[in-house]
Order: C-alpha cells, then sequence, then structure tokens
C-alpha cells in the first residue's frame, strides 16, 4: 500500500511538473465553516525546486492515460513510459494530510485524458466536491479545464474551483497544428470564453444578490510552450496580448520548451530549454501589466524579437532617448515607472517623498532606486552636469560595461527584474 | 599647562556637547513611555537604548524611564491619530526585531511624528522613516518566511508540533494566519530561541511554555510520540519534492536564494531520507 502510493505519486507528479504554473493567488476563500484551510491573497511559496521555482500547490495529474497524441507531452499516447491513475479518495487524503502538515497552499489537478474528455473532467469534478463539501477543504484549488468537456460540468467546477485554466500551448494555431494536429486554438477558446462569461455574470448577479457561490474566484490562466516551434517574440507577446484582453486572464505562463523526445520537428533531447528567453519573455509581461507599457512599443516589425543581453525595459529606453533624461521631481507618476532602474515601489516613494523637497542622489538610492543604471536616465538635484548628450548605443555599452563581472556570474536562467 | 609634552591652549578645550541618554527596560509599553518623558521633560536631543545594551559614558548624562501603561497608552493613541494602520504596523513590526539600534529610531520617528504635520510618514528622505520601513521590512520577510517554511509534524495526540527559532520575535504576527487557517486542528508552534510558543486549543491561542526533557531533540521531538501517519506523509512529501524539480533547469543559487540555508532544519523535504 505504501509502495504503491508512493508510485503514483512520482509517475503523476513528474508527469505534472511541466505546467510552470504555481500561483496559488488571488483566492479569497475564507475559513467561515471552522474547516480546514483559507487563501492567502499573495498566496505562499512553501518551498523552492533545486531549480528555483515556487512550490506552493501539490501539482499532480489524476492520471497520465491519455487518448491523444501531442508531440510535445510526455503522457502522450505513444510515449512509452509507466502509467498510473489515483482514485479520488487518494487525492483527497494527500492534499488534506499535506495541506495539515503547512506543506502546501493547496491543490493543482490536472490530468491526461481517458476515454473522453466529459469522463475525465467527472473525475476531476468529484475530488473538489468531494474537498469541498465532505472535508470542509477551504484551501486552494487550481483545476484544469479539459478541452472538450461539456459546459454543465465545466460550470460545475468553476462553483468548487479557485482558479481555472487551459493551455493555449503553442503561441500560434500553425504551431499547434504542426506537434498537435488534433488540437487547434478553438478548443482552448471555447471554454474560456465560456468560463469568462460565466464569471462575469456571477459577479453582476453577486451585486443584487448577496448569497451567491463564487465562481472561479482567482480568474484565469494559460500556459504558452516557447521555443518548441519557430515563433517570434513579437507572435508569442501578441497573442498573450489578446488573451489577456479578450478573456481578462490573470496571468499567461510562459514555459521554455525542456526536450522530452527526438522528434526532429522540436529541439531535440539534450538541447538546453530557453530559460533567458523565458525571462525576458516575463519581464515584458510585466511591463505590460504593471509598467503601463503597449506591447507595441516593445515588440513590432523592426523589433520582431527581444535583445538577450539587455531587459527589455532598458531596450525600449535606449530606443527613445527622445523621452530622456526625465527629471525625478517633476515628471509624471507614468514617466518615472519607465525609466530604466526604478521599479514600481521606488516610483511610488518617489512621488510621495518629492512633496517634502526636491530629492538627491543620496535619497534616490536609499529608496532603492539602481542609480547606476538610472543615472543615465534622469535628473534630480545634484545631478552632475552632463557635457555631452550620449547616444542609446553608447549607454547600452556603459551599462554593459558596468554590469558585465555580475552578468556573467549569474546564472542566464535568474530572474532579474529591473 | 602642560601634559604629556603637550602644550594645550584654551583654545584646544572646545565645550562638551553632552548627549541625553533614555534606558528603557526593552518593553514596547516602557518604549512608548520614553517618548511621553520625552515631550514632558524636553531634554534636547536623546539617544534611546535598552537597559541590556546601556553602557555609562563619560560625557553622557542618562535618565531612566520607569515604564507606566498610562503614558504608554496616550503616546500610542497619539501614533494612532497621526498614523494610518499600514505605519503603525511598520512601528510594531520595527519593534520586534528587538534591534538595539531600531529602538533608537522608532523613539527619533514618534519625536519626528508629533513635532510634524500629518504625512510626515511618507517623507522617505528622512532617516528614521526609512529605517522603520527597511525594519518592519525585513521583520515581515521573516513572518513571512515562517508562513511558509513551518512543517507540522502529528504527534501521537493529535497535536500538530512545529519547533522554530525566527531571526526576529515573529509570533505575534503569525498566531492569526494560523489560527484562521488550521481551524480544526490542534496545533503548537514554538519559538526555541525566545521559550514561549502558541498553543491553538480549537477556540483561541493561547502563549506557553514547555519544559523540555534534557536530551530531547527539540525541532523534532520524539519520534515516538509521532502519528503512525506521520511517516508516511513525510516520505511522501519528500519523493513529491524530488519529483517536481526538473534536472535540466537546475539553479542552485536562485534555489538558496529563496530558501537560505539556515531555515534547511525547517523543511521536511530537505531532510536526508
Ligand atoms: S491531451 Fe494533454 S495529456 Fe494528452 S497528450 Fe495532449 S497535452 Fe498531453
Amino acid at each position: 500500500m505504501f509502495d504503491r502510493i508512493r508510485e503514483k505519486l512520482n509517475i503523476l507528479a513528474d508527469a505534472a511538473k511541466y505546467d510552470v504554473s504555481c500561483s496559488s493567488s488571488g483566492g479569497t476563500r475564507k475559513n467561515d465553516n471552522k474547516g480546514l484551510g483559507n487563501s492567502h491573497t499573495s498566496g505562499i511559496c512553501h518551498t523552492y525546486t533545486e531549480d528555483g521555482r515556487c512550490v506552493s500547490l501539490l501539482k499532480i495529474l489524476l492520471t497520465n492515460h491519455c487518448i491523444y497524441d501531442c508531440l510535445f507531452c510526455v503522457s502522450r499516447k505513444s510515449n512509452d513510459i509507466k502509467r498510473a491513475a489515483f482514485t479520488v479518495d487518494e487525492v483527497v487524503e494527500l492534499t488534506m494530510n499535506f495541506y495539515r502538515r503547512n506543506y502546501i497552499e493547496g491543490l493543482f489537478l490536472s490530468s491526461g485524458i481517458f476515454k473522453n474528455a466529459d469522463f475525465t473532467m467527472e473525475r476531476l469534478l468529484l475530488v473538489v466536491k468531494k474537498l469541498r463539501l465532505e472535508q470542509n477543504y477551504n484551501g486552494y484549488i487550481h483545476l484544469k479545464t479539459i478541452p472538450g468537456a461539456s459546459d454543465e460540468l465545466i460550470k460545475e467546477a468553476g462553483l468548487y474551483a479557485d482558479r481555472m485554466s487551459i493551455n493555449l500551448e503553442m503561441p500560434t494555431e500553425a504551431g499547434l497544428k504542426l506537434l498537435a494536429p488534433e488540437k487547434s486554438h478553438a478548443d482552448v477558446i471555447k471554454p474560456l470564453d465560456f468560463v469568462q462569461k460565466q464569471i462575469t455574470q456571477f459577479s453582476a448577479d453577486k451585486k443584487l444578490i448577496k448569497h451567491i457561490p463564487k465562481f472561479v474566484p482567482a480568474g484565469q490562466s494559460t500556459q504558452m510552450v516557447i521555443g518548441a516551434t519557430p515563433e517570434s517574440d513579437k507572435d508569442i507577446m501578441y497573442t498573450a496580448n489578446a488573451f489577456y484582453n479578450n478573456f481578462s486572464l490573470k496571468r499567461v505562463y510562459y514555459s521554455g520548451y525542456v526536450p522530452i523526445s527526438n522528434d526532429t520537428r522540436m529541439p531535440i533531447l539534450g538541447t538546453q530549454p530557453p530559460l533567458l528567453r523565458e525571462n525576458r519573455l516575463y519581464q515584458t509581461d510585466w511591463l505590460m501589466r504593471f509598467y503601463g507599457f503597449k506591447v507595441q512599443e516593445i515588440l513590432n516589425d523592426a523589433n520582431p524579437n527581444l535583445d538577450i543581453d539587455i531587459d527589455p525595459k532598458l531596450s525600449w529606453a535606449i530606443r527613445n532617448m527622445q523621452h530622456f533624461p526625465v527629471d525625478i521631481n517633476t515628471a509624471d507618476y507614468k514617466m518615472i515607472l519607465r525609466i530604466p532602474g526604478i521599479g514600481v515601489m521606488s516610483a511610488k516613494k518617489i512621488v510621495q517623498a518629492r512633496k517634502f523637497g526636491k530629492l538627491r542622489i543620496d535619497q534616490l538610492k536609499k529608496i532603492g532606486v539602481a542609480y547606476n543604471r538610472a543615472k543615465h536616465f534622469i535628473i534630480c538635484l545634484d545631478s552632475p552636469y552632463q557635457l555631452k548628450d550620449y547616444q542609446g548605443t553608447q549607454i547600452k555599452a556603459f551599462i554593459l560595461a558596468e554590469s558585465k563581472s555580475k552578468y556573467l556570474k549569474t546564472d542566464n536562467n535568474q530572474m532579474i527584474l529591473f | 599647562m602642560t601634559i604629556n609634552n603637550y602644550n594645550i591652549t584654551s583654545a584646544d578645550i572646545k565645550p562638551v556637547y553632552i548627549i541625553m541618554t533614555y534606558i528603557f527596560d526593552g518593553s514596547l509599553q516602557g518604549l512608548l513611555t520614553a517618548v511621553f518623558e520625552y515631550f514632558e521633560r524636553k531634554p534636547g536631543e536623546t539617544m534611546l537604548k535598552s537597559t541590556e545594551m546601556f553602557q555609562p559614558q563619560a560625557f553622557a548624562e542618562s535618565f531612566t524611564v520607569i515604564t507606566d501603561a498610562t503614558k504608554a497608552d496616550r503616546v500610542w493613541a497619539g501614533l494612532q491619530k497621526k498614523l494610518k494602520k499600514e505605519w503603525l504596523r511598520k512601528f510594531y513590526c520595527s519593534y520586534l526585531s528587538e534591534v538595539s539600534e531600531a529602538y533608537n529610531h522608532l523613539f527619533q520617528f514618534s519625536i519626528y511624528i508629533f513635532k510634524h504635520a500629518a504625512g510626515a510618514e511618507s517623507n522617505y528622505g528622512n532617516e528614521h522613516v526609512i529605517a522603520l520601513s527597511k525594519y518592519a521590512k525585513s521583520v515581515e520577510r521573516e513572518k513571512h518566511r515562517m508562513e511558509a517554511f513551518i512543517r507540522f509534524q502529528k504527534t501521537g495526540d493529535g497535536i500538530f508540533y512545529a519547533g522554530i527559532d525566527p531571526d526576529f520575535n515573529v509570533l505575534p504576527l503569525i498566531s492569526n494566519h494560523f489560527k484562521n487557517r488550521y481551524a480544526d486542528q490542534q496545533w503548537v508552534i514554538y519559538d526555541l530561541k525566545r521559550k514561549y510558543g502558541l498553543h491553538y486549543n480549537l477556540t483561541s491561542v493561547e502563549e506557553i511554555t514547555i519544559s523540555f526533557t534534557n536530551g530531547i531533540n527539540k525541532q523534532n521531538p520524539a519520534s515516538i510520540l509521532m502519528d503512525e501517519s506521520e511517516a508516511l506523509y513525510a516520505t511522501l512529501w519528500k519523493d513529491y519534492f524530488k519529483s517536481a524539480n526538473i534536472v535540466a533547469r537546475k539553479n542552485t543559487k536562485l534555489h538558496v536564494q529563496h530558501v537560505p540555508k539556515r531555515y534547511w532544519k525547517y523543511l521536511t523535504e530537505k531532510e536526508i531520507l
């Protein structure tokens, strides 16, 4: 019994780990019924894997049996691997016992498709219902929507899950068709759209009737695999942007493709996953969501791919030197946000602090501005007088020279945000 | 006048600038009382030190603050009037850092706040404002880490136990989080460094002290007392931690940055099998 459950967990956690979404944020479920658990609005990472990714959810497949044969997926039908399936009770017990020990924030449950979409979705639904209704479990639940499942099942699942997601897999329809001929973006768009409409409907009803149940309170997300097919960064981010806008997604995840087969339509085994590129895409995503950038400003026909050697914010600034230098003591908050070396927190502090008097270099440093980077783009009270205007390319050379030693020492796959 | 062959003229003798030192007992009430006394006595430039840290110095005058609940309450009420919740929290967190310089910054910050019009706390150009933000940030980070890294073990009598030794005194800050989350199980979180803990008994959280038998491993207090399912779930969790890793993405530096080595002793998944 002990060994059996260990083996299942090993197989079904291993198969689920390529879904990068770890977020447990955005939940608002309270522990009102004196049961177990609640969700923390900002989410908690309980530990980190040795590759540095946050672990906050027990991320498993219900089964890795699958009737499909998507080339990029370890669980594909034609792959010769061990198969396993949890029972509903096994998943419930694991979740409860991990949660009680403060190992996890909740459950991330996905599945290969066995028999058909509805049969699979029904099993997933059984797990979440049992947790919520029998165990009084109020911890976080992220549930995968199974493409092709009926609206009724999806709607019912949405009453118990905090977040639902369904993966685009490849950034473009053409890319998807290449690796998974049986799938299409339309299969993903339909349930995304359906859930989004339900969310809107429920929150409209909530304004009229107080005791309406929550429906997917933490919203929806999706994931794209990067580097398995030859899309440009522009293709990827334009798709992401469209999905953020059309379906109010909470997050889009970019997952650098980790080779799992020797099929020549994709990078073969042993190829390094494109981790730096993945990092640049996340930075762009942040610029769009928190820094007020339009995707077209960062990526366009003249610049279809992101710079690898510098981050996209610096890259934009260097291409747009006509906006700089910015006077820290008078500029708009929006413009201060765009200065390389200044993050959201520092920008807010600057706007507050300058009401008490004009700011100097040492104060900016204390506030948390990365001054060595920012100095090329700003003027403050005691900025040294600059004799000549530097070109963007020269500034890039300065910054690269300065951060060279640091840059070389950090591993390529480290996440550095501005 | 000649001393040790040095000639000292009257021009060399500058007036000694005497700084007043207030000494308090280390309690929050004591600290607030000190602020009260400052405005009562108007001693000029003043430093605050706790009894523990105080060493008498030449050219310094000192005054011992006697903790007084009424005076402390009045100062706290005054701060409540001038500061938003967020800043009262920063104030409290800085106090819980137990760093001796933080006590003085809190003292100076209070004086600064009372001497200025409302809103003075958002002056990030002021050294005490910045200092409090920094202390509060470290303490909040430690709080957050404890909420993440505490691992309960289920004991034979059904209580979920965790022993910790946080850098700062964060038990008061994490109490509510665990109470709300684990409302249907009894738990104990014990600060081994400060020798006190919290016990949730299904209704309320009580402060407790435990006397450990000599030689017991407090982090992991007695495998004999554990619930029989404990080993199973600890093993499954360790397995899970290993399976979730993607070897092709290995990044030890980032891993250690997120989970500094000093926390590894808490983590079930870091125990050697
Ligand atoms: S349907 Fe899902 S589980 Fe099945 S092969 Fe495709 S991606 Fe993998």
